[in-house]
């Protein structure tokens, strides 16, 4: 997609509002609809969009695929940790009372804590799975289309 | 529109076009929900649906062919026969579900009140669906998140990601065969 100026143009104007509108709907998931899901997949989006106009290696600069395998795997621990810290802390597991001295504070920091851990792992699983069709040699030639 | 698309997808032979179809067919869907107010539901079916399973989609046709193979055996009438009694089945079904945003219905009667009586004081967070899912289904949630990251792992597993190591593997193994 070397040509398109205009899809280029636009999608280096579009990324950094995509990542905040993302984050947006991670951290103020509590008062809004939203939560971990919804803003990972459109954080894998930003991503995804990046990759289709300037091609997977570019991407691939900005979040190396290594990094992406990490990401996968600490969301889970994030959140299963959180659950194991309340056990440490004397608490049922994944009761977010733990968390703090007030219970009501602690549910705000788990499910805070809680939703950052679902965000990280369906971002991360969007784009190794992005990341995994697209390395595929394709089939068909872009003039095809 | 819903049943529209839904026919344009099955008669439609080029895939790219069909991909493009189901991608409206999640947006329209995700219309519907907001209609109900299910705004949450909305904004996945929107992002998940209509976003990245459209490009995951159109990844995977760039890997196959463009366009639906005819297929050369008779098609017999028996898949749509169960298909029509099953719908029938379904609708019949619905008969005798209660009015849309009914209050007596069991959605709103069940454990809903208690849910709505205990969120202001026990966790303080205005998002009930939020509450819902992150804090009294917490072993849910949890378990979804095990499935996502299963998938990736599996995605990454079977088609690609560890590529690179295999290929540095397949360039190794020749030359040991070589030497001995």
């Amino acid at each position: 997609m070397r040509h398109h100026l205009i899809l280029r143009v636009i999608t280096k104007l579009l990324v950094g509002p995509i990542i905040l509108f993302a984050l947006y709907v991670q951290f103020h998931g509590d008062y809004s609809p939203g939560g971990g899901f919804q803003a990972g997949v459109i954080f894998a989006v930003a991503f995804i969009l990046y990759g289709i106009v300037f091609g997977l290696t570019k991407v691939k600069d900005v979040f190396p695929e290594w990094l992406v395998h990490k990401l996968l795997a600490l969301g889970v621990l994030i959140y299963a940790g959180t659950g194991v810290f309340a056990l440490l802390a004397g608490y049922n597991f994944l009761d977010y009372s733990a968390l703090a001295h007030d219970p009501e504070h602690g549910q705000h920091y788990g499910i805070l804590i809680v939703e950052a851990g679902v965000g990280i792992t369906v971002s991360a699983a969007m784009i190794a799975i992005y990341y995994a069709f697209g390395s595929r040699p394709p089939r068909i030639s872009d003039e095809e289309w | 529109m819903l049943v529209g698309t839904a026919l344009a997808i099955v008669r439609i032979r080029s895939l790219f076009a069909v991909v493009m179809l189901s991608g409206v067919f999640s947006l329209l869907s995700a219309l519907l929900f907001v209609t109900m107010d299910a705004v949450d539901v909305a904004f996945t079916e929107a992002a998940v649906g209509a976003g990245i399973s459209t490009v995951l989609m159109l990844g995977t046709i760039a890997l196959t062919s463009r366009f639906e193979r005819i297929s050369d055996h008779a098609t017999s009438p028996l898949p749509f026969v169960v298909v029509v009694i099953t719908g029938l089945v379904l609708v019949y079904g619905t008969l005798d579900m209660p009015s849309y945003g009914s209050a007596n219905s069991p959605t709103q009667t069940h454990v809903m009140p208690e849910y709505m009586e205990r969120v202001p004081h026990e966790i303080g967070i205005p998002n009930v669906v939020t509450d819902i899912l992150a804090s009294y289904r917490g072993y849910d949630t949890l378990g979804e998140t095990a499935v996502v990251f299963t998938a990736g792992i599996g995605v990454v597993l079977l088609i690609g990601g560890l590529g690179r190591r295999r290929r540095r593997k397949d360039g190794a193994a020749p030359k040991q065969s070589e030497e001995s």
